[in-house]
């Protein structure tokens, strides 16, 4: 049997070559800039903080993913209830999304940790309970806000996630004769986050956005080591710079992997 | 107990014991940076969508450059480099027009600092409406003569407006909230007015909650107002879904 004769693939419009003129004039004029950059300003102070920095990227991170998983596990029940009732968990629920959504983050955040700290010192019993090390610190806070936060925004995105998976694959689950919970876990969730999957990378990237904000109630974050570099050296641009391009390599890096995460699912052509 | 509740939310009174009129100074300051950085935004916005969709290959890499950039870094981040960069290089041209040392003021800087980053992303809302808008009519207005700006006031942005609507509410909700980041740098809006007073009275819990309220009700009364304008400017469209 003779091989059928390929069909040729979709080729999409061609992408503008990065080798246009106007381009390449643009990128000599970055490449000087860059250079400027890195030579009339001063980088003598990074390998002095170079551990710091690493390790304030991998807080940066671990409040990061920490957060979002522990969020989502929220944001899942918080949408379901919006669809399925009890009326009341569902009014609940639908309350704590519009207070969260409806207010900055660093406000509830220093709520938290200005309030509630300020409150749980007050009392005895929680000054000599075992948790007591713990809420002394500032991370707790920080990933308590951004942990609510996040079940907040991404509670609505699954209450429109799981009231958008067609009746029909619900109704063939029942007719299959599957239980209430096995249909939500087999059909019902993955078909849910399936549907979010994009809106929840995007999401994730706005909590990365988010993550600084941590730093303003003193747990050392990337934002909070570049704070102290700014206090210690007195410069203004230079960290900040080093800061954002921080920022942009771990945004640039989380759409990639979530890239390839969406490709490797397998999802019908649109 | 009731006595001792009473003192509590005397802390809130308008007058000077009270700090409520120092925290409604601060949700005006907020309001007024809100709805400066959203309306600057907003032209940058109209600019960019503009210069994206019809520009030549220059403005389109340049504006593209400027909305990768601006949401690939944290807002806080972005914020602080623009509030020292904008600022100096403001100082200095002035000191260059022989101004002297002059002080720039906070709210103007705020507002410039939320308009560069609203920008960038109204920018993407309003080119996606832009061209939902059906080529059609604006070859239509075209073939009657009009000129681009024209085109432009009359046919593209009014019909684009009830495919932005949703995108540019949402963009406001993020500016009242993007206000209070500007805590952080020094600017005297509800946030950060809300912490002294919090710090100097140890009510921390009254003052935040209370701070709470504010911006809750501000979103309210947004979405209230969102929703009436999302109707007057579908009027006369089929009702989709």
């Amino acid at each position: 049997m003779s091989e059928p004769a390929a069909i040729p693939a979709y080729v999409p419009p061609k992408a503008r070559s990065l080798f246009e003129p106007h381009r390449l004039v643009l990128m000599a004029i970055f490449a000087v800039m860059i250079f400027c950059i890195a030579w009339f300003m001063r980088w003598d102070w990074i390998p002095q903080y170079s551990g710091k920095l690493v390790s304030g990227i991998g807080e940066t991170l671990l409040m990061l993913f920490a957060t979002t998983i522990v969020g989502f596990f929220f944001a899942v029940p918080i949408g379901l209830v919006q669809v399925t009732g009890p009326k009341p968990l569902a009014w609940l629920s639908l309350v704590f999304c519009t207070v969260i959504r409806g207010t900055p983050l660093l406000l509830q955040l220093w709520l938290l940790y200005y309030g509630l700290g300020s409150l749980f010192a007050q009392y005895p019993e929680i000054r000599q309970s075992f948790l007591w090390p713990y809420l002394r610190q500032a991370w707790p806070y920080g990933f308590a806000a951004l942990t609510i936060s996040f079940a907040a925004y991404e509670g609505e995105v699954m209450r429109g996630a799981f009231a958008g998976v067609p009746r029909g694959e619900l109704e063939a689950a029942q007719a299959f004769g599957m239980s209430r919970f096995k249909m939500f876990w087999r059909i019902w969730l993955p078909r849910a986050v399936h549907r979010a999957l994009p809106t929840l990378n995007g999401e994730t990237v706005l909590q990365l956005k988010s993550t600084p904000l941590i730093a303003t109630i003193t747990v050392v974050d990337v934002f909070g080591v570049i704070s102290r570099v700014r206090q210690d050296t007195y410069l203004t641009y230079e960290p900040l710079l080093l800061l954002a391009l921080i920022y942009l390599c771990l945004t640039g890096l989380l759409i990639l992997g979530f890239r390839t995460l969406e490709n490797r699912i397998p999802s019908r052509g649109a | 107990m009731a006595a001792a509740s009473q003192s509590v939310f005397d802390l809130l009174a308008y007058d000077a014991p009270g700090w409520g009129g120092v925290m409604l100074g601060g949700f005006y300051m907020s309001l007024k940076l809100a709805f400066g950085g959203y309306f600057l935004g907003l032209a940058i916005g109209i600019g960019g969508a503009c210069g994206k969709l019809y520009g030549g290959p220059l403005i389109r890499d340049l504006m593209e450059i400027y909305t990768t950039l601006i949401r690939a870094v944290p807002d806080l981040v972005l914020m602080l480099l623009l509030y020292y960069a904008g600022t100096d290089a403001l100082s200095q041209l002035l000191a260059l027009m022989g101004y002297g040392a002059v002080d720039i003021n906070a709210l103007m800087a705020g507002i410039f600092v939320i308009g560069a980053v609203q920008g960038a992303y109204s920018t993407e809302v309003l080119r996606g409406a832009i061209k939902a808008v059906p080529v059609g009519q604006i070859e239509a207005a075209r073939a009657y003569g009009m000129s681009p700006l024209m085109v432009l006031r009359r046919v593209t942005l009014p019909a684009m407006l009830p495919h932005a609507i949703p995108g540019l509410a949402n963009l406001w909700m993020i500016a009242t909230k993007d206000t209070a980041l500007l805590a952080v740098i020094g600017l005297s809006e509800l946030t950060l007015v809300t912490r002294q007073a919090a710090g100097s009275t140890k009510a921390y819990m009254l003052f935040f909650l209370a701070a709470g309220a504010l911006y809750l009700a501000l979103t309210l009364v947004s979405n209230v107002v969102i929703r009436l304008i999302e109707k007057r400017a579908r009027r006369g469209l089929v009702r989709t879904a």
